[in-house]
């Protein structure tokens, strides 16, 4: 698809919406395995997929239950998981110019697939297609295939045995490697993987979690600081910290990350 | 009564971030350093995550079928295998380790 054609017909924004919605909603099997195999019920489990409604926040709250963290912490990772849904949400209020009225409802669907597909739109009318058929699409498929996961996992009995317990982690993986651009974003996986196992023997369960998330802003803090004995040289950083444009990609669960980034990121320096 | 709690809470959180994004005015969440933490963050916690549900058994750290299984995936990323061959490479090979005494 290629952003600029100002009068992409109707049916091709359809097409594209509708590739990622399927390939990424079915993949909502895998959460109903992966929930029953935590030991959530069906209830519990479609709740999360009809309310929740973005993969990564959903997968790390039922691991994290299943290690035996408490509810507080297993709520806290998810939800810093889903914090990125704002800065689509931003993104998207000026992109679609929601009346306000419909935003509450709308607001359910602003996860990565609809922004990318909402992103890669030329005209506002391709950009409400592109993010009313995609957010249906996959609101509708991800939550029939977490029922069916479900079933499927209690039809089966142990999950274990089916490797079914593997299936959590290759999802954050496949989520986390697109996202791995720049030296800043490799550094904060490798802190946050030693504070994540380093921490796990000493600290209650979910809690080395939410300790491997600061990461984030110690290398924030130490880039910054680097660019500032750097200042002499603008431009080299910021280069160094874009990375490689991200290109919306089909089929990564309701959390895929190669959502745009909303816009280049300013220094502030 | 725990996991409703945890699911209460999750629900309630991912929504207001989601409703906040489309009804804040641009500028409040715009600032760089706040933006470029928001990138960063899932980077953290996934990789964390992904570490963790490979490598933990409780509070021990052990080596068992899944790194195998988590080795396929690794593959069938770097192969841009889509999504859902990515899920079932790691799965089948776990499954497959295990069976034959992993």
């Amino acid at each position: 698809m290629t952003a600029g054609d100002a009068d992409k017909p109707d049916r091709a924004v359809v097409r594209d919406a509708l590739g990622v919605g399927i390939a990424v909603g079915l993949s909502g099997f895998a959460f109903g395995v992966t929930s029953a195999g935590s030991g959530l019920g069906l209830l519990q489990t479609c709740v999360l997929s009809l309310l929740v409604f973005t993969g990564a926040s959903q997968f790390a709250l039922v691991g994290a239950l299943a290690a035996g963290g408490s509810p507080f912490t297993a709520a806290a990772g998810a939800f810093f998981l889903g914090v990125r849904n704002a800065f689509y949400g931003l993104r998207l209020s000026q992109l679609l110019a929601l009346p306000r009225a419909l935003r509450p409802l709308a607001a359910q669907w602003v996860i990565d697939e609809t922004t990318a597909v909402t992103l890669a739109q030329p005209t506002r009318r391709a950009r409400r297609i592109g993010f009313t058929v995609t957010g249906l699409t996959l609101y509708t498929l991800w939550n029939l295939t977490t029922l069916l996961g479900v079933l499927g996992a209690k039809a089966i009995g142990d999950t274990r045995a089916w490797g079914l317990d593997a299936a959590g982690p290759a999802v954050f993986l496949a989520l986390l490697m697109p996202m791995l651009k720049t030296a800043a974003e490799r550094a904060v996986a490798g802190l946050a993987v030693l504070l994540g196992l380093g921490l796990l023997p000493v600290l209650p369960a979910g809690v080395p979690v939410l300790a491997a998330a600061l990461a984030a802003p110690v290398v924030l803090a130490a880039q910054d600081r680097r660019a500032r004995v750097r200042r002499g040289r603008p431009g080299a950083r910021a280069a160094a910290d874009r990375g490689a444009p991200r290109e919306p990609r089909a089929g990564s669960g309701p959390t895929a990350p190669e959502t745009p980034e909303p816009e280049t990121p300013e220094e502030d320096q | 009564m725990n996991t409703w709690i945890a699911i209460g809470l999750t629900v309630l959180g991912c929504y207001a971030v989601k409703l906040a994004g489309l009804l804040v005015p641009a500028g409040v969440l715009e600032r760089a350093f706040v933006r470029r933490l928001a990138t960063l963050l899932p980077v953290a916690l996934l990789a964390a995550l992904t570490a963790q549900q490979t490598f933990a058994d409780g509070h021990a750290l052990v080596l068992d079928a899944r790194v195998a299984g988590l080795g396929a995936a690794a593959v069938a990323l770097a192969l841009r295998a889509p999504f859902l061959l990515v899920v079932a490479a790691a799965v089948v090979v776990t499954a497959g380790v295990r069976a034959v005494g992993g």
